[in-house]
């Protein structure tokens, strides 16, 4: 059976930073800014990294697919929260996978996902490949206009696929655009139009042509074309050297998204399939010392996972507060007040101990009762059933909710004040009380419809470590 | 089923420290303040107490450790105290402890002391602090009036309140205590405030604005128990008697069963009908004189009077408008000002209610002193948040009543 996609997810946080904010603020210093102060992008709240995105953009790749089946997987980013500890394995445990799988991070490169999923899609076995990206820009730079924030994923392998694996071609060189070292936070860059001649060009340019060729797959027969280069008109220039038809080529999304580094070759591809056809040939391009190149053929599986999906474009939340985004980055010191010190300090341990019901959200029913509760105990809420051990392992990250209380404290520190918490009652049964996540004010109500997000509970700054935990979202229009 | 305390232990003598922002005085000073109070209302020789319990909230922003700094402040002869921390209920559980241990014969005297001294934070509000390794993975580090503003939401979706009837309602409840704590030499907060103002006041935890909050104290209270024949053996004749001490915790089910709607205090009820019980009243709207209940919020107060059975469920916000809560309403809440204007020094403020009861019983509460006398008079505590907490009820009356 030939091995390709079966199907895809998309994240893209809801706040859409309009760049004109950026500009106002900055042009007493970087005029030539000007010209890129008009459109918005995404960015992830403060609770938000590489790792909570790919998961969101995990869960949609697998909503009908049983997870038990899926033998790998993997996360490609240039914004892994931890070099040394697995971040796809953090992701692992947020989907409750199982214990079985292999996890890859793959990083170094803005090429790092195309590779990957030029792996995966080598054999047969049901892998994930996620990517997600947030980097961090100097402030009045052009990467602070362009960069956003976003996850995709595709998940691979054989059977019914969505979009057939043709074929691709990879090149090595090392070209230095723009580079970051270990520990650094900013990306350093070249002159733009130096990239694009000797760059795009040249070596993504040539690596589009030796693809087709070696395919034997002429550039006309090409129904879209998702060059991932976050450039003006140089897909287009591309697509053109290639033959391959200008109305075929892939728009970049800058103008809504941004730049979203490692993810935006899966997140244009993701986009492209959404309204592909049955029978059509896609390209997918990248760059990044060196080149990607993938040609995938759609086919009739298409349609139903086009449908399963929600529609990511549904418009953001536009956001015009420039000084939140860089105190959310962490560039721009707030006084966040003494009740901001408490110690956040984890004990690996516990951690350890209650691995599923933190990172797995994972609740107990009971196997006497059929009662369900969060956390799981040893001894059951529901005093029926006196013996310890009762509870079996219930999931519960998606499962439907409903606010029962709730307030919004601005007492309590929150890097994103007001903080919303209350308490809410899982569909089937179990509650908790829990944060919320992406509130505007008038969102909630008693009886409002949740569903949970995994997302970034607390940093410890002290130790460099940051706790993950689940929270609320209402269900907004458009979603899952 | 057990006889229950009623009687079988009497107040010796109580005392109170000034409540507020005590900058001149640490733990170890509130404490000497309160006890000296006590000690020479119940006109004994140190030496003659048998056995001291400390009730601290925070003992870490306190006494540190342990019952010995109790037992060093007050210079105590070398007996066992015992320190008790059960959230906001740690002062009525000191005194819980000396009062069992005197209704047991182990001790013919006893001292419940509790203290708090929050003002060393640096902040207002409570401390921020774990609440155990697991609970820190999961749970919400949120504020106190988070918790407990969250009982206004859905004490309002329940019973279908207008939210500018029930905000009105606990502008009232504020409103009422700081016109009371205007009339308490020992009140932390001794100003009186307008229902306009508590209405505009900014907000804290939507729907708690500043002035439906407690004051965050330090202070101190003692009492010293010993049985109804001791106290009369020493020349007491109007004897305070304990009618009734409850404490009952939550065991999880409001936090994790899914029958509890989050609009009233599963452990205040609990607590109640066991007091009411222990004390022989079957009528609390009409029994009782006076309550002491753990206003932390206005919103606590007003559903503690329906949780305390003394307002029909759904009906407390009526009752608080009616002013039957009021100084000179039906049943008085707050007498003192309460924790929203005595102020809310954690360890001591079990001790502190009882002591205004006391006052009251006894006619010694001056301008505060009701005109008839008072029976049955309640101290109610809340510890932790509706969701999961302790609860404690207790009654003192006149001996033989």
């Amino acid at each position: 059976m030939p091995s390709g996609i079966l199907s895809y997810g998309l994240y893209i946080p809801r706040r859409r930073l309009q760049r004109a904010s950026i500009y106002d603020t900055n042009k007493w210093f970087a005029p030539g800014l000007a010209g890129m102060a008009k459109g918005e992008k995404a960015i992830g709240n403060w609770d938000e990294d590489s790792v909570t995105m790919a998961v969101e953009a995990g869960r949609y790749c697998m909503d009908g697919i049983d997870r038990s089946s899926i033998a790998s997987v993997s996360l490609a980013s240039t914004t892994l929260p931890f070099v040394d500890r697995s971040n796809a394995g953090i992701v692992k445990e947020a989907l409750n996978l199982s214990d079985n799988v292999s996890s890859h991070d793959r990083t170094g490169s803005l090429r790092a996902a195309t590779s990957l999923l030029m792996q995966s899609l080598q054999g047969d076995d049901l892998e994930l490949c996620l990517a997600a990206d947030r980097r961090k820009a100097k402030v009045a730079s052009v990467e602070e206009m362009n960069y956003g924030d976003a996850a995709a994923g595709f998940l691979t392998g054989s059977g019914n696929v969505i979009a057939k694996y043709l074929g691709g071609r990879s090149k090595t060189i090392d070209f230095v655009d723009h580079y970051r070292e270990t520990g650094a936070d900013f990306d350093y860059a070249w002159e733009a139009r130096f990239v694009r001649d000797e760059g795009y060009q040249k070596i993504l340019g040539s690596t589009i042509v030796d693809a087709l060729r070696e395919l034997a797959i002429s550039g006309e027969e090409i129904d879209h074309a998702v060059i991932a280069v976050p450039v003006k008109a140089v897909p287009q220039k591309l697509a053109k050297v290639a033959g391959i038809a200008p109305d075929a080529v892939a728009d970049i999304s800058m103008a809504t998204i941004g730049d979203t580094g490692v993810t935006h070759p899966l997140l244009m591809l993701a986009m492209t399939l959404q309204h592909a056809k049955p029978g059509e040939k896609v390209l997918l391009a990248s760059f990044g010392q060196g080149a990607d190149v993938l040609v995938f053929e759609t086919t009739e599986q298409l349609q139903a996972v086009n449908e399963r999906q929600a529609s990511y474009l549904r418009s953001g939340l536009a956001d015009s507060n420039y000084a939140r985004y860089l105190f959310h980055r962490g560039m721009l010191e707030i006084d966040k007040g003494m009740r901001a010190e408490l110690d956040e300090k984890q004990p690996g341990t516990s951690l350890s101990r209650d691995r599923k019901t933190v990172l797995g959200l994972i609740g107990g029913r009971c196997s006497q009762t059929g009662v369900v509760q969060f956390p799981k105990t040893d001894l059951a809420v529901n005093t029926e059933s006196r013996i310890s051990g009762t509870l079996e392992d219930y999931p519960l990250a998606d499962r439907v909710a409903k606010v029962l209380s709730f307030t919004a404290d601005r007492l309590a520190y929150s890097p994103d004040p007001p903080g919303y918490y209350g308490m809410i009652d899982f569909e089937g049964g179990g509650r908790m009380t829990a944060e919320f996540a992406d509130i505007e004010e008038g969102e909630v109500e008693v009886g409002t419809q949740m569903r949970m997000v995994f997302r970034i509970k607390s940093f410890d700054e002290l130790r460099g470590f940051r706790k993950y935990f689940w929270k609320a979202i209402p269900i907004r229009r458009g979603d899952c | 089923m057990a006889s229950g305390i009623k009687d079988k232990v009497a107040i010796l003598g109580m005392g109170c420290a000034r409540f507020g922002e005590r900058w001149d005085t640490d733990a170890d000073g509130l404490m000497v303040e309160a006890f000296e109070e006590a000690v020479a209302d119940a006109g004994i020789e140190v030496s003659q107490i048998d056995a001291a319990w400390l009730g601290v909230g925070f003992d870490a922003q306190n006494t540190g450790p342990s019952g010995i700094p109790a037992a060093v402040a007050l210079r105590l002869p070398n007996i066992g105290v015992t320190k008790v921390e059960n959230y906001c209920a740690s002062g009525t559980e000191s005194l819980r402890g000396a009062v069992y241990a005197v209704a047991s014969g182990a001790a013919d005297i006893a001292l419940a002391v509790g203290v708090e001294k929050l003002k060393d934070t640096g902040y207002g509000g409570l401390p921020t602090r774990t609440r155990g390794s697991r609970w820190d993975m999961i749970g919400v580090t949120g504020s106190a009036p988070g918790n407990f503003a969250q009982l206004a939401s859905a004490y309002r979706a329940k019973h279908r309140v207008d939210q500018s009837d029930l905000k009105r309602a606990m502008a009232h409840v504020s409103v009422k205590s700081h016109a009371n704590g205007a009339k308490n030499p020992k009140a932390h907060l001794r100003k009186e405030i307008s229902i306009d103002s508590a209405l505009k006041a900014p907000m804290i935890a939507e729907p708690l604005g500043l002035f439906d909050c407690c004051g965050v104290s330090d202070g101190a209270a003692c009492a010293i128990v010993t049985t109804p024949e001791i106290a009369k053996s020493l020349g007491k004749t109007d004897i305070v008697a304990i009618k009734a001490m409850q404490v009952v915790s939550s065991n999880g089910w409001e936090m994790q069963a899914d029958q509890w709607d989050g609009s009233y205090l599963h452990t205040t009820r609990v607590a109640a009908k066991k007091a009411y019980d222990e004390a022989g009243i079957t009528d609390p709207r009409r029994q009782l004189s006076l309550t002491e209940v753990h206003d932390c919020f206005s919103i606590t107060e007003l559903i503690t009077m329906e949780d305390l059975f003394i307002s029909e469920e759904g009906q407390g916000w009526k009752d608080v408008l009616d002013g039957v809560f009021d100084a000179e309403g039906k049943v008085p809440c707050q007498i003192d000002g309460g924790l929203k204007c005595f102020g809310h020094p954690i360890g001591a403020s079990g001790l502190r209610m009882v002591y205004e009861n006391y006052l009251q019983l006894l006619g010694r509460a001056g301008e505060r002193q009701r005109a008839d006398a008072p029976t049955f008079c309640l101290s109610h505590n809340l510890g932790g948040m509706p969701s999961q907490n302790v609860s404690s009820v207790s009654i003192i009356g006149p001996l033989g009543i």
